[in-house]
């Protein structure tokens, strides 16, 4: 632990982020990491995508987060060496390791785990006491609900505890959704916050058959904003849900819901929350994911700052936006509950007269558990915690599911799938949660379940066409490389096991995917029928839940030799979103 | 007249969808003795432009001229659509005027999926419903004092999935 605190309080990185200004370290509880200057009269605390990870985690960052066209090299689409060149970290320091992939390994042994919701809980409650009493607000992004075992067991219930008790004000959705209808809305009766969308609406046949809306005269489903006073001045935080829902997820979750952009509806909403409510700021708590949100930012005016997530980039400094009513911040805050963003505001009449950004990793080394969310989460976690303690396996190597295109996690979950369900190829999803094993630690059922608790785990095995495949795997690259980020859904590219492919992402639609192979190294052709296994699909399906099948996989003691990605880039070589093949 | 690619009774849907659009929206202005109206007003069904495969086409054998983009022409339809057999879209219209409404989908085997006649003294905005294979574009055409005036959104229709 002695070498540890020393490797800590070489952070270097933390201080040139926050323009190195000096600090001292209050007491050996509070280490300095986290002492941060008096500033305005109102502190945003934010926090998104922690995919219920009640416990601190490993995560590693992506290695490859490609941006082409005018996104090509802007943040979010900088790893390794080029993220810590823009922003001004350290190499090899504590922030370096919180941030990128870079000598993760190596890192996660000098460093530990991070975020935690007791260690959360430490770390958000100095901040308001910092800031002192009425002057904060703590909001979530969403994708609070999903992402282990435990939340899918009760349908997020859990998260909904946990929430209630860091005093989440505030917070709005996506994974949320997949619980169905009567869960979220049982969950949310019990949450203490509000829950806020302003772009879900009634579909037309359930308006016209009065199913239950916040205001059936617009349809909107939910409470699309609230106005909170803070230190004199009225702050508005508008919901913005993840737009894609019944396209990314089965449609029979919200079958009454329609969902989207909107920001005609979003424009609208401001204008009247400035003129009509006459706030001093707008928020955006938003889960479009960073480059929607960057392009909103250039099509909506009025609102200060976009408080992001979904895409789970950790982007340590704002992104200011013009647009036709000045700028707009744009922020995103990462996953997992590896960050903890805290947003100090200088309020004044009408007016964010200025504004100061910092996203805190979540050394859960550094800070002390509270004891009450503690208790809080083992209490909820004993009746699960034996069977997710079980030993399934130990890891051979690193395994990690983040990364565009391929990540060991999701090679293991491919193998598994093909040898289990006995196909040439398999389709994995490429979500972006999912936590990481170090080499040589055991793989427990909850690591398992980490990877693949999802209300719609059934796996399948059918006959597809090489045009299918290949149509399948062109239809998801564009949801990730469209040049309008409107037309991106977010997530990685799905992961292929069992065959190889040529992508070239900067290609038209259509046009991206070529040379697929198969393992033994015969071309896949367009007219003949290969067997496919997968899971997640949007159709409704009937085969053994993913995670039986990765940890029969597993406890088989079958892990196969540590291939290399099968997935061959073209036209991408110097892209500063691309470190190694990952 | 209002006519499809399908041969529903057009005129019948308008008018159910026209009475929800009453009861959601608030539109209560819409005067309701034009529907009478409309339905008297049948023009013969524009076979011709129904069949042609491509928009340009569909639009020459429709109307005979070519349309100019405009912005007045506010096309609402989604970036991506939650699904491909039902695709919201509206289209209204600041143009004065107006005398028809029409809307196409490049891709389509059949590009030209309805056509409204817009009678003297109606509101010029139209909800319909567009059936899609695949991802295209999407035009929306509106006549006003002879002219041609279009806009056009790109619609995707993804398998869907994958989502993060």
């Amino acid at each position: 632990m002695t070498v540890r605190r020393r490797d800590f309080l070489r952070i270097s990185g933390a201080a040139a982020l926050s323009g190195g200004l000096p600090r001292l370290a209050r007491s050996a509880d509070t280490p300095s990491v986290y002492d941060l200057e008096r500033f305005g009269n109102a502190r945003i605390l934010h926090m998104t995508d922690t995919h219920a990870q009640l416990q601190p985690v490993y995560f590693r960052e992506p290695s490859v987060n490609l941006g082409l066209g005018e996104m090509r090299g802007r943040p979010p689409h900088l790893v390794g060496k080029a993220f810590l060149d823009r922003f001004g970290i350290r190499p090899d320091s504590a922030d370096a390791y919180a941030f990128t992939f870079l000598d993760f390994e190596k890192s996660a042994a000098r460093f530990g785990r991070l975020g935690g919701f007791a260690h959360l809980k430490t770390l958000i409650d100095r901040f308001r006491n910092d800031a002192g009493p009425g002057r904060t607000l703590l909001l979530d992004g969403g994708d609070l609900w999903q992402g282990t075992g435990q939340a899918n067991a009760m349908q997020g219930a859990d998260m909904v505890e946990a929430a209630n008790l860091l005093g989440i004000e505030a917070m709005t959705g996506h994974w949320e959704f997949t619980y169905g209808e009567a869960a979220l809305r049982k969950n949310l009766e019990r949450f203490k916050g509000e829950f806020l969308a302003q772009n879900v609406f009634l579909t037309e046949e359930a308006a016209f058959n009065d199913a239950r809306a916040f205001d059936p005269a617009t349809g909107r489903v939910f409470k699309p904003s609230i106005i909170r006073e803070i230190g004199g001045y009225r702050v508005a935080v508008i919901g913005q849900a993840f737009p894609y829902v019944p396209i990314a997820h089965p449609k029979r979750f919200t079958p009454d819901w329609t969902f989207g952009v909107r920001d005609d509806e979003l424009q609208k909403l401001v204008d009247a929350l400035r003129i009509h409510d006459k706030v001093d700021a707008v928020l955006l708590l938003s889960h479009n994911g960073m480059d929607v949100d960057l392009k909103l930012a250039s099509r909506v005016s009025g609102i200060d700052v976009i408080l992001g997530g979904h895409t789970h980039d950790a982007v340590p400094q704002p992104v200011a936006v013009r647009n036709a009513g000045g700028v707009t911040l744009v922020t995103n805050a990462g996953s997992n509950g590896k960050f903890l963003g805290v947003l100090d505001l200088e309020l004044a009449k009408g007016k964010v007269a200025d504004v100061r950004y910092r996203l805190f990793p979540v050394f859960s080394e550094l800070l002390k558990p509270d004891p009450g969310m503690q208790a809080l989460i083992d209490r909820i976690g004993e009746p699960y915690a034996a069977t997710y303690a079980e030993k399934i396996a130990t890891a051979d190597r690193l395994l990690y599911r983040r990364g565009n295109f391929d990540g060991t996690m999701d090679r293991l979950i491919c193998d598994a799938l093909r040898r289990e369900l006995d196909a040439e190829i398999a389709l994995s999803p490429g979500f972006r949660w999912g936590t990481t094993v170090l080499q040589d630690q055991p793989v427990t059922m909850n690591d398992v379940l980490a990877e693949t608790a999802i209300t719609y785990p059934e796996t399948y095995v059918q006959r597809m066409t090489g045009s299918q495949i290949k149509e399948i795997l062109e239809d998801v690259c564009d949801n990730l490389f469209n040049a309008d980020p409107y037309y991106q859904q977010g997530g990685d590219m799905v992961r292929a096991g069992g065959m190889a492919y040529i992508c070239s992402p900067a290609e038209a639609a259509g046009r991206r995917i070529s040379g697929l192979t198969l393992d033994n190294g015969r071309a896949i052709e367009a007219g003949k029928s290969y067997k496919v296994a997968g899971w997640a699909s949007v159709n409704a399906q009937k085969g053994t839940p993913v995670w039986d099948v990765l940890a029969n996989y597993l406890r088989a003691g079958k892990i196969g030799d540590p291939r290399k990605s099968g997935v061959t880039l073209k036209g991408v070589d110097d892209n500063p979103g691309l470190a190694e093949q990952g | 007249m209002i006519s499809t690619d399908n041969g529903f009774s057009a005129a019948r849907r308008l008018i159910l969808k026209g009475t929800a659009t009453v009861a959601l929206i608030g539109l209560g202005g819409v005067p309701f003795g034009a529907i009478p109206a409309l339905a008297a007003a049948n023009d013969k069904w524009p076979e011709d432009a129904f069949k042609q495969k491509g928009e340009a086409d569909a639009i020459k054998a429709l109307y005979g001229k070519t349309a100019e983009p405009s912005d007045k022409v506010r096309l609402d339809a989604p970036e991506i659509a939650e699904n491909g057999a039902v695709v919201p879209v509206s289209v209204a219209t600041t143009l004065d005027d107006v005398t028809s409404i029409s809307f196409l989908v490049a891709d389509n085997p059949n590009a030209l999926a309805a056509s409204y006649q817009i009678p003297p003294g109606t509101l010029p905005s139209v909800a319909n419903r567009l059936k899609m294979a695949k991802t295209s574009n999407v035009t929306a055409i509106v006549e006003a004092g002879g002219k041609l005036y279009s806009a056009t959104k790109e619609v995707k229709v993804t398998v869907g999935g994958c989502g993060g």
